[in-house]
């Protein structure tokens, strides 16, 4: 009966959103204002209804319903109640519905914080979001029902969710990450309805930039979860495989830097219109074909499930509708824009324009070799796999030609700035980090490093040019703390985001060059020192879970004779799905994680093959992740956003009174 | 020239050089990371290149799991239901790994008589006699759930499936 329900309500939020589609649209297009009125109303309701019948198949996996086909093929009575709550998206179906939850969300959350907007503008981002919703919702209605029945034959028990997802990670991984993924829809919406109206203005950039900025923050954030999720669930120890679905989430991811980017010229400068236009539309494009490769299934990848081509075909359709519409109403409607004002090569403006082409250039490589298996088995050509190193070294040198003028960024000034400025004020803390650069890899106790050296002057300069910006905002009446305390939200963002960028360059490259890992038979009682680290295998024992059985393992790690950790790896195996799957032992520091991971057993003597690594500075990739995001949020409360409204509020009681 | 157009074409002339210097790139990149995949049969048959990095995929072929008493060194056979070609890998296997399932194998063809080394850790005692033509992988993938296959390997062996039912 729930399931009926949840069924119906989607079905309603179906019917509601094509009616947001039309209705509102071509209200703006007839003055039709109580048209446009609606739109608000329509959007917060196929919000409810979503959340409805999300909350129905919730309800489904949390009872145990396996008369619902996907809670039988992805929950089992054992399995524990958070992890039932997160088998909702762990399978195609339910991702999808979340999916659209989410957008529904964003929708409504639009519609309801954007009542400042004018309603003809307000109007058409609803409609355009209310578009794409009908693509999702009608993509979850007639190809991956969510609350199909299995009737009359409903199974005892469940077949039980893939042990690789059952893991606290991956309870707000996907939803994050699809936060990032729709949030650009907003974006999206945005620029289709500047396109529309034919009016790109500073206005325009305003409205969409705390939107794009948000969106931005939990596609980081999803990221760094998915990447922290494989470092201790996978159990090789590795935090980026280049794999087509962690590309999928990384080209929106890179598309929408660049965006973020762009949208601060447009806003502050009224320069780029037509770029950020494109930026926007090739963001949430991108978004697009990263749910078509995952949900497709056409790419070899870890996170693929088992789908079948009509699903794929349905988003390819969708795809090209969306990519295509909108490039050709970017191409009827831009030549109209123009930019009247000109900016000089040094300049603030001539910078982020180089952000910006770094940034397209590296999705565009990474998309290329993402796509390249694709094209080349498409041309009969034989089927290819392009390896991790590609990656590396594409995109490791356009990230290094980004750094240099990254640190310049926050020092420099709009329109017009000079060379001599820069040098006059950069050439003493740039003597600073070169010969920190020199010194500080000695302090790792591994020996000199160049690869190392070169990250800590990158990221010494990033936040050099960070330190002597803020040293150009004090003046010689203000004290430091009120200094601090003065500057806007927008500000610290970007000093977190820049800051977590150089923490994450140095911990990558760290990381990389000082790793250790071997990989080992051990016995109990055997004896490995790895890195100066003793690891001893003390023993094995049987433990038994809520829905598995494990062979535990205990290992004593000392340094020096004193004992620092006790880590206790596992192999276990599962009993609805008799799956085997390996939960590795971290001892996590600041500076250094110790990492332990079971193989399979070998030979007779109770011997197993086991994984050990030592990985200095991991953590700061996700530390610096997660300032990234937290930077991107801090920009969405600049008092600017909000000042916005109340002029306005004030400048239309000024109209009232006057008439 | 106007000022404007002439800033105009330096942004074009640089996004040009720069975008060029990134095919440039990408071109070399790609010649060297890219690897293709052969089917068991291709192998067996002299089709793939000795010494190159390229992926063989198929079933594991049930009792042909070798294991090194010393070493994590494993060996089994991989096959397209056609011919079957033997794998050698040293390091920790997948968790999804078992015989009779699927599985991709990323690595180097190695000939075992010219070249002699490499292969000299499978035990002699054994009995398995050292096969001409082995993979040295340097990875081994397997399915990661109970439903999923990877698409080359399971259209290697489609493939297979229909030229067996139907010779022509």
């Amino acid at each position: 009966m729930i399931a009926e329900l949840g069924h119906f309500a989607l079905i309603l939020a179906l019917v509601l959103a094509c009616l947001l589609a039309c209705v509102p649209l071509w209200g703006s297009w007839a003055r039709h204002y109580a048209a446009m009125r609606l739109a608000p109303a329509l959007a917060i309701s196929v919000g409810l209804f979503c959340l409805i019948s999300f909350a129905c198949l919730t309800h489904a996996f949390l009872n145990d319903d396996f008369s619902v086909k996907v809670v039988a093929s992805n929950s089992n009575s054992l399995l524990p109640t958070v992890y039932k709550f997160s088998a909702v998206w762990g399978n195609h179906e339910g991702s999808l519905l979340l999916w659209v939850l989410i957008l529904s969300l964003w929708m409504a959350a639009v519609a309801l914080f954007s009542s400042d907007l004018p309603t003809p503008v307000l109007a058409r981002v609803l409609a355009v979001m209310g578009a794409i919703a009908v693509g999702f919702l009608s993509f979850s209605l007639f190809t991956s029902n969510p609350f199909e029945r299995l009737l009359p034959a409903v199974p005892a028990d469940g077949s039980d969710l893939n042990p690789l997802l059952q893991d606290p990670g991956l309870i707000i991984h996907p939803p994050l990450l699809y936060m990032g993924y729709v949030g650009f829809s907003v974006a999206f919406a945005f620029a289709v309805a500047a396109l529309l109206s034919g009016r790109l203005d500073a206005a325009w950039a305003r409205w969409s930039r705390p939107w794009t900025n948000a969106a931005w923050g939990f596609l980081s954030l999803g990221i760094m979860l998915g990447s922290w999720w494989a470092y201790y669930e996978l159990g090789w120890g590795g935090w980026w495989f280049w794999d087509p679905v962690e590309n999928a989430s990384f080209m929106p991811w890179l598309a929408g830097t660049a965006l973020v980017h762009s949208l601060a010229v447009t806003e502050k400068r009224g320069l780029f219109k037509s770029w950020t236009v494109l930026l926007a539309l090739s963001a949430f494009s991108l978004s697009l074909l990263g749910t078509f490769l995952v949900r497709s299934g056409v790419l070899t990848s870890v996170h693929a499930f088992a789908s079948d081509p009509e699903r794929g075909l349905f988003i390819l359709v969708f795809l090209a509708i969306v990519i295509g519409g909108s490039l050709s109403l970017y191409a009827v409607r831009v030549p109209a824009v123009r930019n009247p004002i000109g900016f000089s090569f040094v300049s603030r403006e001539a910078l982020l324009l180089l952000n910006n082409v770094v940034f397209l250039v590296a999705t565009l490589t990474v998309l290329f070799g993402t796509l390249f298996p694709l094209l080349m088995d498409a041309l009969g050509k034989g089927k290819y796999s392009v390896g991790a190193p590609y990656f590396n070294a594409v995109f490791i040198p356009l990230m290094a030609l980004l750094v240099p003028f990254m640190g310049l960024g926050p020092v420099s000034r709009w329109r017009d700035d000079s060379v001599h400025r820069w040098r006059s004020r950069l050439l003493l803390p740039a003597a600073i980090v070169s010969s920190l650069a020199v010194i500080l890899p000695f302090l790792f106790g591994h020996g000199f490093n160049l690869w190392v050296a070169l990250a800590i002057l990158c990221a010494g300069w990033v936040i050099c040019g960070l330190l002597d910006d803020l040293r150009a905002r004090k003046r010689a009446s203000i004290a430091w703390w009120r200094l601090l305390t003065r500057q806007p939200a927008s500000y610290w963002g970007m000093v977190l985001a820049h800051c977590g960028f150089a923490a994450v360059t140095v911990s990558v490259v760290a990381t990389t060059q000082y790793s250790v890992e071997r990989d080992v038979r051990m016995a109990p009682g055997d004896r490995q020192v790895l890195a100066g680290y003793e690891f001893i295998f003390d023993k094995t024992e049987r433990l038994r879970g809520p829905n598995y059985l494990a062979d535990a393992a205990s290992f004593r790690v000392e340094k020096d004779g004193s004992s620092i950790a006790t880590l206790r790896p596992e192999k276990r195996r599962y009993f609805a799905s008799s799956s085997l799957m390996t939960e590795a032992a971290i001892d996590a520091s600041l500076f250094r994680d110790l990492y332990v991971a079971m193989g399979e057993r070998v030979g007779d003597d109770g011997a197993w093959a086991i994984r050990l690594h030592y990985k200095p500075m991991v953590r700061w990739m996700w530390l610096g992740a997660s300032a990234m995001a937290l930077g991107a949020f801090c920009t969405v409360f600049d008092r600017r956003y909000r000042a916005v409204r109340e002029r306005r509020t004030m400048t239309i009681s000024a109209h009232a009174s006057a008439h | 020239m106007h000022p404007v157009r002439r800033q105009r074409l330096w942004v074009v002339v640089s996004i040009v050089l720069f975008s060029s210097a990134a095919v440039g790139l990408v071109v070399y990149a790609l010649r060297q990371n890219i690897n293709l995949f052969y089917p068991p049969a291709d192998v067996v048959a002299g089709k793939a290149p000795l010494n190159t990095p390229i992926r063989v995929g198929g079933m594991v072929v049930e009792g042909s799991l070798v294991r090194s008493n010393e070493s994590l060194e494993v060996r089994f056979e991989v096959t397209d239901f056609v011919e079957s070609v033997t794998v050698v890998y040293e390091g920790i296997l997948p968790d999804l790994f078992a015989e009779g399932e699927g599985v991709v194998a990323s690595g180097r063809l190695r000939d075992s008589q010219s070249t002699g080394s490499g292969l000299a850790l499978i035990e002699a005692g054994s009995g398995v006699s050292l096969p001409t033509v082995a993979l040295i992988a340097d990875e081994v993938l397997a399915k990661h759930d109970e439903n999923y296959m990877p698409p080359e390997v399971a259209e290697a062996l489609n493939k297979n499936a229909t030229a067996a039912i139907d010779p022509l």
